[in-house]
């Protein structure tokens, strides 16, 4: 916190690459996705998986291929991010491939696709976006696009309808969930129109018990485009996402402005909201009544109950991979993958999963901070609090923390919109990182130097 | 903007901090609670793929685990299946647990914590030990000697036999009929166990239910030995006290009158206490009741242990009852065990045995020791009186004497033993006429040395109404077990 810092709060640390670092976390990672994949082998069926060595090099070269991107475009990115994401989407496929050991579905394979996908898309937002200000020339566009993608689903003939929320498109087979990558455009949207417009919307405009209101026209265009992607979200019936958005743009406001009577006011009207939800929606009912005693009815909410016993079941240390029961959840492979890390590896491994989740959140606002831009600063800002929010609400409506609402674990549930889209923000978070912590070009003002002289005329 | 993203690093900090606490409370504190629930498939699953500790009757096994070759590796199998069932009770993928299957499944299931001392590395590794061994109180003679006598009765007769030991409250029989075959409810084949569950609940009498712990029944008669208790502990009554004989009581308050169940005098307008007793008569004990008032017969029964639950060892004790706020007449109706009080087999099997005990009740109990996989004894049941005496010495030595009279040359002939002083009391309850009344028959022996106290219930043998009795149908149950006692 006390960090030497100019007032415009830029460090004076002069930062090194730390590459070197990269790659030796890389290999500790990449030995917690493979020893992972191995154990579960080892434990349902007492073998090796058959594929382990090619499934092993897999990984391995694409962990090495988005370090040496990485080393080549960025080599000043913070250097815990990759291994941190590789490791949990070691972890991930390797509790996928437990499920279809024990479920015989094909899940992991589709899954070990999608993470190729998006180590790909990964090192082409390191390659293609060589500074992250550019982003910025296209708030509208992307505000415009992620309302297109929110609205897809709607489209007749091209959204389905899965598990009741209608927030998928299909294509030839795949199923593609646009909210993800939507969410991605928003933060770019958000942080642009913001950075723009900030001072106005903190200056100019009225105050009203106690809160300074801005201008409508300032306010208006933003405040549309968030409205629409929520009310998009809440007539597909996707709380979770609901949540994470409303959330989401409530902080980059906060963070903008510097007025914390946005958090009040939006506080005051998420309550409201939730509140009114659950008297209107009849799913909305069940879900905080399967938070407030699950047991109460074990059919309607036996997910959340077997959720529960597995972790339970767990107890500190796990049942260890491959030995417990977590084929009994019902997705297990996706929105409830925590409950199974918590059954095969304890309270122990999801600790250890919970603060590698933190770890994403703790670099991501450690480099907003030394941000030079505001753009950057938000962006990063938006991308940090999009990943805790998601893991707050995923994780806590697991454990029962708080009602379940659905929304994907990054980087382990099933789903390759989630994977990918996850994989595009880690590269334009190491690409701002890249810009924030290499050293700044070496301009002296020019001296008064012996060129010029004073002549004297007389 | 950098002091709100601080201020948001702490919020979001708190959150995890939230996460990380709570999932510590799920799996680590709450984790218990969650495993012990019924319907969690895991625990069950691995019960039941774990060697179950057996349940002993003096070093046999009534209970084991064998090894199976279908989906789970082990079978529980009861080898002696009817006889000691209520005790046992059933293991069940289905339908869960009963009796010291569910009350030692700690044990049993080798879960319990006494299992895990040295043994760090088994916790850490979630491995658990081997199942524990269970050993009863039950005395294989005298719970053969009850489980023949009712079933000679008829299968299909409702009866119920507990027997305790005086002197340390260990329960040396405990049967309850009709009774099942637990082997059919702990068998694998999942829809065979549905079907032998659908019809042990159809049948009549309800097997399932161990009629000698869970539930109570007027006791007639030989609640009378409460009454005769409280008599002689108020100091105002001894065994030669003349008591009234009459053919009929007047109740007070009523223009009703209590009548004897012959419907003669007990042998005069006034008796003596032992008299009374020996024919168990109606009018002297209404009247004693009558003089005694309802708060001391309340005393002195809820001293017996009415009213509260004290069975160690097995779950589901009926608490027996003396009824509160009642009027004279319901009193005097109540000192000879009908009106409203309500008793179990194991109740009059402890009232017995207090007597026995020379005034002090014993805690009864059915779990003998406990023992790890690898026999060290983890816990020894020690006998334990109940809170309050019930009556002194020489009072309890007095109504001994009396009720070896009644057996000597009273209604309880029937349970004589040559060459054995007993010591009992019949009853014969009506509880409406609508079903034909219990016959009871309690008794100790030897009535100066006692070993074993038993009572007796035969709810409904099929029998002709007049041919019910304690001493006909009841008493030669007792006598049978008491002798498999003491013939040791």
């Amino acid at each position: 916190m006390s960090a030497p810092t100019t007032p415009t709060g830029v460090s004076d640390i002069v930062h090194r690459k730390r590459r070197g670092a990269e790659l030796f976390l890389l290999v500790l990672a990449l030995a917690v996705g493979i020893g992972a994949y191995a154990a579960v082998g080892l434990g349902v069926e007492g073998e090796l998986p058959g594929d382990m060595y090619g499934y092993s090099a897999w990984l391995a070269a694409l962990a090495i291929g988005a370090h040496v991107v990485v080393r080549l475009t960025a080599p000043y990115a913070d250097p815990v991010l990759l291994p941190v994401v590789t490791a949990l989407n070691g972890l991930g496929l390797a509790m996928i491939y437990r499920w279809d050991l024990a479920r015989e579905t094909g899940y992991s394979t589709k899954q070990l696709t999608w993470t190729t996908l998006g180590v790909v898309l990964f090192a082409m937002v390191l390659l293609l976006l060589r500074d992250h200000r550019r982003l910025q020339a296209y708030t509208y566009t992307t505000g415009l696009a992620a309302i297109v993608l929110l609205l897809l689903p709607l489209a007749p003939g091209l959204g389905k309808t899965i598990n009741g929320a209608r927030i998928w498109i299909g294509i030839a087979g795949w199923s593609f969930q646009p909210g993800e990558v939507a969410k991605v455009l928003l933060v770019i949207a958000f942080a642009g129109y913001l950075v723009l417009h900030r001072d106005a919307l903190a200056l100019a405009g009225r105050r009203f018990i106690g809160i300074d209101l801005p201008r409508m026209r300032d306010l208006g265009p933003i405040l549309l485009m968030w409205l629409i992607s929520l009310g998009v979200l809440v007539l597909q019936r996707d709380l979770g996402s609901s949540l994470l958005f409303f959330g989401l743009f409530l902080v980059m406001l906060y963070v903008a402005t510097e007025r914390p009577g946005w958090l009040v006011v939006g506080s005051l009207m998420f309550v409201s909201g939730a509140a009114l939800a659950s008297q209107v929606y009849s799913h909305v009912q069940t879900r905080v009544e399967g938070w407030l005693d699950p047991f109460s009815d074990t059919d309607t909410y036996g997910q959340i109950v077997e959720g529960l016993y597995g972790m339970a079941w767990g107890g500190l240390v796990g049942r260890g991979l491959g030995q417990g029961d977590p084929w009994r959840i019902p997705f297990a492979y996706s929105d409830f993958i925590v409950a199974a890390v918590g059954e095969e590896l304890g309270l122990t491994g999801l600790m250890a999963l919970i603060i590698l989740f933190g770890l994403i959140v703790e670099r991501a606002l450690r480099t907003a901070l030394i941000c030079r831009d505001g753009f950057g600063k938000l962006m990063a800002t938006g991308f940090g609090i999009v990943f805790a929010l998601q893991v707050f609400v995923v994780v806590g409506g697991v454990t029962k923390l708080i009602p379940l609402t659905g929304l994907t674990t990054p980087f382990m549930s099933h789903g390759g919109s989630s994977m990918i889209a996850n994989w595009v923000v880690i590269g334009l978070l190491l690409r701002i990182s890249d810009q924030v912590r290499r050293p700044l070009p070496d301009v002296r003002p020019l001296e008064m130097d012996d060129a010029t002289q004073v002549v004297k005329l007389r | 903007m950098n002091t709100p993203i601080r201020r948001l690093a702490v919020a979001c900090m708190v959150l995890f901090l939230a996460l990380l606490l709570n999932a510590s409370y799920v799996q680590y504190f709450q984790a218990d609670e969650l495993n012990d629930r019924s319907g969690n498939r895991r625990v069950l699953d691995a019960e039941f793929s774990r060697k179950r500790g057996p349940i002993l009757v003096a070093g046999r096994q009534v209970a084991e685990s064998v090894k199976s070759d279908d989906q789970f590796e082990y079978q529980r199998r009861y080898p002696t299946p009817f006889k000691y069932a209520h005790a046992t009770g059933f293991y069940s993928y289905l339908y869960g647990f009963s009796a010291v299957e569910s009350s030692q499944n700690q044990i049993l299931s080798g879960s319990d914590p006494r299992l895990f001392v040295d043994r760090f590395l088994d916790m850490l590794s979630n491995s658990q030990p081997d199942g524990g061994q269970v050993s009863l109180t039950l005395d294989p003679r005298a719970q053969t000697a009850a489980f023949d006598g009712v079933q000679a009765l008829g299968s299909g007769t409702e009866a119920a036999v507990v027997a305790l030991e005086p002197s340390t409250g260990r329960i040396l029989a405990m049967v309850s009929n009709p009774t099942y075959d637990p082997n059919l409810l702990a068998s694998h084949d999942i829809a065979a166990v549905e079907r032998s569950w659908r019809r042990l609940n159809d049948a009549p009498g309800n097997p399932l239910f161990n009629r000698a712990i869970q539930e109570t029944y007027p006791p007639g008669s030989t609640f009378k030995l409460v009454t005769a208790a409280a008599a002689l502990e108020s100091g105002d009554y001894d065994p030669d006290t003349m008591v009234p004989g009459g053919a009929e009581l007047d109740l007070p308050q009523s223009s009703a009158t209590l009548p004897n169940s012959g419907g003669g005098t007990c042998g005069g307008e006034e008796v003596t206490l032992t008299r009374a007793l020996e024919v168990s008569c109606n009018v002297a004990f209404g009247a004693i009741g009558l003089d005694l008032g309802d708060d001391a017969l309340r005393e002195t029964a809820e001293k017996f242990g009415f009213g509260s639950r004290y069975l160690q060892g097995i779950g589901g004790q009926a608490v027996s009852q003396f009824p509160s706020d009642i009027d004279q007449p319901q009193t005097a109706l109540s000192a000879i065990g009908q009106f409203d009080v309500r008793a179990s087999p194991l109740q009059m099997a402890l009232v017995t045995a207090t007597i026995a005990n020379g005034g002090q009740g014993m805690v009864p109990y059915l779990v003998d020791e406990v023992r790890a996989p690898d026999l060290s004894v983890l816990e020894k049941t020690s006998p334990e009186e109940l809170p309050d005496r019930a009556l002194g010495a020489s009072e309890a030595n007095a109504l001994t004497q009396m009720m070896v009279e009644v057996v000597d040359q009273g209604t309880g002939t029937t349970a004589q033993i040559p060459g054995i002083k007993v010591a009992g009391k019949t009853g014969t309850a009506q509880s409406s006429p609508e079903r034909p009344p219990y016959a009871w028959f309690v008794s100790f022996a030897p009535a100066d040395d006692p070993q074993v106290a038993v009572a007796v219930l035969v709810e409904d043998a099929g029998v002709e109404r007049d041919l019910i009795s304690g001493s006909g149908l009841a008493a030669p149950i007792a006598k049978a077990v008491m002798e498999a006692v003491i013939g040791q």
